[in-house]
């Protein structure tokens, strides 16, 4: 280990998220490797350890001969401090090389939250912040995840994008940049023949032109750049990379659990969420490959903790029979097996039974609206009905506590839709007052609500989305409606999820704002104890940018939006239809029970859509 | 119960004490060495650590106690399993399939090795050494109910002080280790505290060997 490195860890909390040296950690000879990848997570290591496709890719890069992937993740707040005392750059947990000394540096970005982090992981890296000013082969920066669904805010800072599922697509970036380094290509050159790539985007080659009131005129194009970007899927998961000897963290992370994903897409269509249709469309694993791959994983890794993990693992046509072969496999070696989201389906109370016998978990609904109608309008395909017999059931098996998760600011939301949560959380306290076996513990009602986001690529794409003061306002009427000693209500803070709205639907003006925000301190944003909402003002006044503009503005349906030059797969035809029906209060069945035409089946050629 | 020996060493010594029993919970699974677990509401696998270690500290004689479950292998047997699955600098140095009590475990034998960027000052050697010899040194000990000064001089059985290199002093100490104990850190900070000139800008501190009451090493 470097001395200066090991030098400033006793001073840190945790030091050994900052050391590397892993189970299953992957060490090559930097003489015999000819690309080395500093594969970064823009937050902590407890989190970017948790990812699953963080996992994938990094196997998938260490696959290759010639590469080395290493990861780099964000130091906490007392290492920053450390690091500059001390005049350490970022390193790399592997090897422990700075970043700066690496051919590409690769980011995956799950949450608009952490953008601050990904400018502050270069700076820390001595690394220049814009494409521009990093000239050459070395330092390329490239992302993916799925906020690259809307790459626009950060296009200033990142010299490509790669869009969709990484399994492929990775190897083809990396196979392409070993050959312009072993040929000394510019880096203008390999930018070029990058974006001949299926599914990457290159924002340099794109220049958006505005109107006067900020919405965009047009996209202007060079190197003739494909004019939408359309995102790349592994079409058969069976036969798709999946790591079964993972990392094992020497330190606690927040996903402490071996994580066998069961399939991709979502056959549920709720209208405000990104996942379910950025991922389509539905492919699926075969319960023969899942068993084999968890017995692998678990034996690999030891872990005594699994967890099945998908959008709606309910959905998972084989759900049967993988649990009928792995529980019998898990009750015997002592590992927990966890299903999380499981719908309020028969299936789905006889699964809980048969994994209660191994331990109990807990009872979350995520209901989103306190009304049917507007239930209906998001498409949260959930009823009262079967929340309160799901409860009743649950709570006559002895369970005392439930927790349920809503938003606030919905379309077409009213006060009556606001109280309609009031109510439904005290017919789950009657149902309990009914069911209970045992009321000498009493009950307890955990009620969440979030400030909603309209995100790209969803029929809420276009929403204005409500100002903190009015979530603010109903949450107060929520929360006066609450008389009961048993629910315990919490409420998000609106300035984080404000924000998300900004990033979420920005366009290259946040660039700079995200900028500023940095310089100003903004750093480690989705955590309360570090968000600091002045640092992210000062920066929209510094910028002269509203950010007003993003969030109850709302956008034009004949606007172009700035992720307008992606394509997930989803046509926007389908996103507008989804919309209208929103506001008819009409539900659109699941895929299962009839295909509503999304589209992105197009993006298949060797299987059908399995939804 | 079964007891094995370990080093913890190089980049391992940044794993927390908590950290490394999950750790070696999930070397014996791998291993295929189940273990068998506490009862409760909450089973857990049975296995412990003697003296918790510090973040930052190498040792060369921790020992950790253990069942397993069903048909037990040899014991060497099950020191190349392990170390066939441990991380890197976590290695297991051998198996007992008895162990003493952990009562009788009275000393530790440690090296603290200070560096001093510069270069070890003039007089260091012959101050630390006088510090030690001192009939009284006082160091302050956080407890629960705050911090109390303690006098570390009874805890020091023996103390030989060296120059090691131009930049290098080390302490071999022989220490209490068990009621009451003495952090050899806690030397260090007497060493910052009352000749704060001859203070470190860095210290590595080495667990070496660990004797019983009767002075004969402990396992």
């Amino acid at each position: 280990m470097k001395n200066t490195i090991r030098r400033i860890l006793p001073s840190v909390q945790k030091p050994a998220r900052y050391t590397g040296g892993e189970y299953n950690e992957i060490i090559k000879d930097p003489e015999q490797v000819r690309v080395r990848v500093a594969y970064c997570f823009p937050d902590t290591y407890e989190i970017g350890m948790s990812n699953l496709g963080m996992r994938i890719l990094y196997g998938v890069m260490n696959e290759m001969d010639g590469v080395w992937c290493e990861r780099v993740f964000a130091p906490w707040g007392d290492m920053e401090e450390a690091m500059r005392e001390h005049n350490v750059p970022l390193w790399a947990l592997e090897s422990q090389s700075p970043v700066k000394d690496f051919d590409m540096i690769a980011f995956t970005i799950g949450y608009e939250m952490c953008y601050t982090n990904i400018l502050n992981m270069l700076r820390l890296s001595d690394v220049p912040l814009h494409s521009k000013d990093r000239k050459g082969l070395k330092n390329i920066v490239f992302a993916g995840g799925v906020c690259a669904f809307n790459p626009e805010p950060l296009a200033d800072f990142i010299d490509f994008f790669s869009l969709g599922e990484g399994e492929e697509i990775t190897v083809e970036i990396l196979s392409l940049y070993d050959r312009a380094k072993a040929q000394d290509w510019t880096k203008e050159q390999f930018l070029l023949e990058v974006s001949k790539i299926d599914g990457v985007y290159v924002p340099s080659f794109y220049e958006p032109v505005y109107n006067a009131d900020g919405t965009i005129s047009q996209i202007k194009r060079s190197n003739d750049a494909p004019a939408v970007v359309r995102k790349r899927i592994v079409e058969d998961l069976d036969s798709a990379y999946f790591p079964t000897k993972m990392i094992v963290p020497s330190t606690e992370i927040v996903h402490d659990r071996a994580n066998l994903e069961v399939f991709r897409g979502c056959i549920r269509g709720c209208r405000f969420c990104q996942a379910g249709f950025s991922c389509r469309p539905v492919r699926r694993k075969s319960p023969e490959v899942l068993y084999k791959q968890a017995i692998e994983t678990l034996e690999d890794s030891g872990h005594n903790e699994m967890t099945l993990s998908s959008l709606s693992t309910s959905d998972y046509r084989g759900l049967r029979d993988l649990t009928d072969a792995l529980i019998p496999y898990c009750e015997q070696t002592k590992v927990n097996l966890s299903v999380p989201s499981l719908r309020a389906d028969n299936f789905s109370k006889e699964l809980m039974e048969r994994l209660q016998s191994l331990r109990k978990s807990s009872l979350t609904f995520a209901p989103e609206a306190g009304t049917q109608r507007l239930r209906d309008v998001i498409n949260k395909n959930l009823t009262e009905e079967e929340i309160l017999s799901s409860c009743a059931n649950a709570f006559s098996g002895g369970w005392n506590s439930v927790k349920l998760y809503f938003m606030l600011g919905l379309p077409t939301e009213t006060d009556e839709d606001v109280l309609g949560i009031a109510e439904l959380v005290y017919k789950v306290i009657n149902t309990w007052k009914d069911c209970a076996v045992n009321k000498k513990r009493g009950l307890r009602v955990h009620v969440a609500t979030a400030y909603f986001v309209p995100k790209p690529h969803t029929p809420f794409q276009w929403e204005a989305q409500i100002s903190p003061e009015e979530y603010l306002r109903r949450c107060k009427l929520l929360k006066d409606h609450f008389y009961s000693k048993s629910i315990v209500y919490n409420y998000h803070t609106p300035a984080i999820s404000r924000l998300e709205a900004v990033t979420a639907r920005g366009d290259r003006r946040l660039g700079p704002v995200i900028e500023n925000a940095m310089l100003n301190g903004a750093r480690l944003d989705g955590w309360d104890e570090y968000f600091d909402e002045s640092a992210w003002l000062k920066a929209f006044e510094t910028c002269n940018l509203d950010p007003v503009f993003y969030t109850t503005r709302g956008f034009g349906e004949d606007e172009i939006l700035p992720w307008d030059v992606i394509d997930v797969g989803v046509t926007k035809q389908f996103l507008l239809r989804e919309r209208r029906q929103a506001y008819a209060e009409k539900v659109t069945p699941d895929c299962r029970h009839g295909c509503s035409g999304c589209g992105a089946n197009a993006l298949l050629q060797e299987v059908k859509c399995d939804a | 119960m079964l007891r094995l020996l370990f080093e913890k060493t190089g980049r391992a010594v940044w794993i927390s004490h908590l950290d490394l029993m999950r750790l070696f919970q999930r070397a014996f699974k791998r291993a295929d060495l189940p273990l068998t677990h506490t009862q409760g509401f909450n089973p857990r696998p049975s296995v412990s650590i003697a003296m918790p270690l510090s973040v930052g500290v190498e040792s060369k004689c921790e020992l950790l106690d253990f069942e397993l479950d069903g048909v037990c292998p040899g014991t060497d047997e099950i020191c190349t399993r392990l170390n066939e699955k441990l991380v890197e600098g976590v290695r297991v140095l051998k198996v007992y399939a008895q162990g003493e009590k952990i009562k009788n475990l009275a000393y530790l034998q440690c090296t603290l090795q200070l560096v001093y960027d510069t270069a070890v000052p003039d007089d260091a050697i012959c101050a630390i050494e006088n510090l030690f010899a001192a009939p009284e040194l006082l160091v302050v000990k956080k407890t629960k109910n705050g911090p109390v000064e303690q006098n570390i001089i009874p805890l020091i059985k023996s103390a030989k002080i060296a120059r090691a290199d131009a930049q290098t002093v080390t302490i071999d100490a022989m220490i209490c280790c068990q009621n009451p104990s003495l952090n050899p850190m806690q030397m260090v900070a007497a060493i910052q505290r009352h000749i704060p000139d001859c203070a470190p800008n860095e210290v590595k501190c080495i667990r070496q060997e660990i004797y019983s009451i009767n002075n004969e090493v402990f396992r």
